[in-house]
């Protein structure tokens, strides 16, 4: 048996600047340079644990907590958007079965590395935000869900709970509320579905991490059958911030309908690639400064503005959209996760998606056929034009293959790859064209 | 024959999997935080992978035992995640992110010329066990790529000079970042 080398595993956090940059509306990150703040008491003197007591002094009811979430109009910050509080709202009052709260850090969309500052440095707002959601929902236990990849934050928040324990904010009777409860972390094994709410709770079960059908949906029938909430990190995280200075302060800042403030990721051709928190609805522009522009002067040419899964946006679109989620979906992207991916001038936009569409096919979990399937056939003809062996119709056959992926499956990673691969020829058609033009069409042939 | 499936029959042969005491007592810790006993399976394969290097046949009848489960449930969870190895690798485990952000930084050059300055292709040990490969879907360091990950660590922000002394300090048994 071969013993593995140890590498110094968790000595350090990502290797990048996080200094604040002029632009940026730090709420999250308001303390993410102070020195050790993934330490509790570093954290407890700027404020930490402030709204867990906050909410145990003032005798909040359950509901209290739930409609103050609501009022704030959060929405989740894992890719789907969806109302944190509405979420909350929907795990039943009346069952004697157990409650969860899954926290989804399983962050695995290409683009987002915004969760990782947050749980490699930030560890006690999650947890905290977590225990007020596990509270708000009556739920005796949690899990953070961690893909087994990110091997240092798993430390971190294993650390950071141990320390939770020792101060009373878990375990039984939490500040003498009469609420207890406990979190542990569940490390998964590298899998990008489990990211997926239902495929994660498969993954919980200790199952491949297939995504179930739904209805039920897992605030009725989750994890074991039984009601379970799934939240992104962001979400928890933000969930502190809310209590503390009332959900009207947090829907003062962004747009009517996106409040509050968003993590971006950017990376991709930029000067300086980073993690950028910008109040929801600013203009494009003030993310781009934030990265310093374009790396080398370089042109714009494309925006994937929230994960590899939102269609891409033109240079044009781009610099029209302000950052919140109206504004991105009217020009017929999303926000998603705010793993945003910049595109220069020089780059081919047939093989950016063909590298693409080689990770959803590897990360297809297969039970769907036209999943399992189609993301096949999709990688094989953009590797068909990238050959230079594409036929005329194969653009056509590529956009057929993608609109018959559309809402056709139990989870959304077919269409993930299937409405960008849309969108790419629809905005860039020339790109195709020029492969097809050179394509050596007389020998073309199909396998 | 091939290295790996030689190492697989020796353990196979050797027929006595089980896990340390150390390893037993987290076993039994693991299962105390789940409300179902399958619930543990992922953390006792990580600890198993941990324990004998790779998930061999017998090291999956070993968990299937332990967690009243069949060694097929067991397969097809070790199978369905990238993670467990179902071979050996080497002393140092390379693995390449070959998604978007990296590709752009160039990963692929990078593993095509660690392959090639190693003499082994994805999913092959070199002949002194120190080294193997593996293409890997995005890590998260998309801001910090292209990355490469040893084992358990990220080393980010590669060029091809960093990487090749990292490797060179990995073959001193001494890896740094570079």
């Amino acid at each position: 048996m071969i013993k593995q080398t140890h590498h110094g595993r968790n000595m350090q956090a990502m290797d990048l600047d996080l200094s604040p940059r002029p632009g940026e509306k730090r709420v999250l990150l308001e303390h993410l340079h102070v020195p050790q703040i993934q330490q509790l008491s570093v954290y407890e003197s700027k404020g930490g644990y402030s709204a867990l007591k906050k909410i145990f002094a003032e005798h909040w009811s359950t509901d209290k907590v739930i409609d103050e979430v609501k009022t704030s109009n959060l929405r989740g910050r894992g890719g789907a958007g969806f109302p944190t509080g509405l979420k909350w709202n929907f795990v039943p009052k009346d069952t004697n079965k157990p409650h969860y709260l899954l926290c989804n850090a399983d962050e695995s969309e290409p683009g987002t590395f915004k969760d990782r500052v947050i749980l490699e440095h930030l560890p006690h707002m999650m947890i905290e935000g977590m225990i007020i959601g596990s509270y708000a929902i009556k739920a005796a236990k949690s899990y953070v869900y961690i893909r087994g990849e990110y091997t240092y934050c798993t430390d971190v928040v294993e650390r950071a709970i141990e320390e939770a324990y020792r101060a009373g904010y878990l375990g039984k009777n939490i500040l003498g509320s009469g609420f207890s409860h406990d979190m542990y972390v569940h490390r998964g094994a590298g899998a990008y579905i489990c990211g997926e709410e239902t495929g994660l709770i498969s993954s919980l079960e200790g199952k491949k991490g297939w995504p179930k059908l739904k209805p039920p949906f897992p605030a009725v029938e989750g994890y074991l059958g039984c009601p379970t909430v799934v939240n992104n990190v962001e979400s928890l995280a933000s969930v502190p911030w809310i209590i503390n200075h009332s959900s009207q302060a947090w829907s003062k800042i962004g747009t009517d309908k996106s409040t509050g403030t968003k993590l971006w990721s950017v990376s991709g051709d930029v000067a300086r690639p980073g993690v950028y928190e910008i109040e929801l609805g600013a203009p494009f522009q003030t993310l781009l400064d934030c990265c310093g522009g374009m790396r080398d002067g370089r042109q714009l040419k494309a925006v994937i503005p929230g994960g590899s899964s939102a269609p891409i946006l033109t240079a044009k679109e781009s610099m029209e959209m302000t950052l919140d989620y109206e504004s991105i979906a009217s020009k017929g992207s999303m926000l998603g996760s705010g793993g945003m991916i910049v595109l220069d001038e020089t780059r081919d936009l047939v093989q950016v998606l063909k590298n693409l569409s080689e990770f959803y096919h590897d990360e297809s979990c297969g039970q769907c056929t036209p999943c399992r399937e189609g993301t096949g056939w999709i990688e094989k003809i953009l590797h068909s034009f990238t050959e230079r062996q594409a036929r005329a119709e194969d653009l056509e056959l590529l956009k057929k293959t993608s609109q018959n992926m559309i809402g056709r499956t139990i989870c959304v990673l077919a269409d993930s790859i299937a409405m960008p691969a849309i969108s790419y020829i629809e905005k860039f058609p020339e790109e195709f064209e020029a492969y097809l033009k050179s394509s050596d069409q007389g020998r073309a042939h199909h396998g | 024959m091939q290295d790996s499936a030689i190492r697989e029959n020796e353990n196979q042969k050797e027929g006595l999997v089980e896990f340390s005491s150390a390893a037993k007592k987290q076993f039994e810790e693991f299962l105390t935080r789940y409300d179902s006993k399958r619930s543990a399976l992922l953390p006792v394969l990580h600890l198993a992978q941990e324990e004998f290097g790779f998930l061999s046949t017998k090291v999956i009848e070993y968990v299937a035992r332990l967690m009243d489960l069949t060694p097929a449930q067991v397969q097809e969870v070790v199978s369905f995640y990238h993670m467990y190895h179902k071979h050996p690798v080497g002393e140092n485990h390379l693995q390449f992110c070959m998604t978007l952000s990296c590709w752009m930084a160039g990963s692929h050059q990078l593993f095509k010329n660690t392959c090639s300055r190693l003499g082994i292709k994805a999913g092959e040990v070199t002949p002194d066990g120190k080294f193997s490969v593996q293409r890997v879907e995005c890590l998260g360091s998309c801001g910090s790529a292209p990355v490469v990950q040893i084992n358990e660590t990220f080393y980010e922000n590669l060029s091809p000079e960093k990487l090749t002394r990292l490797i060179n300090s990995c073959k001193e048994g001494d890896p740094k970042k570079p």
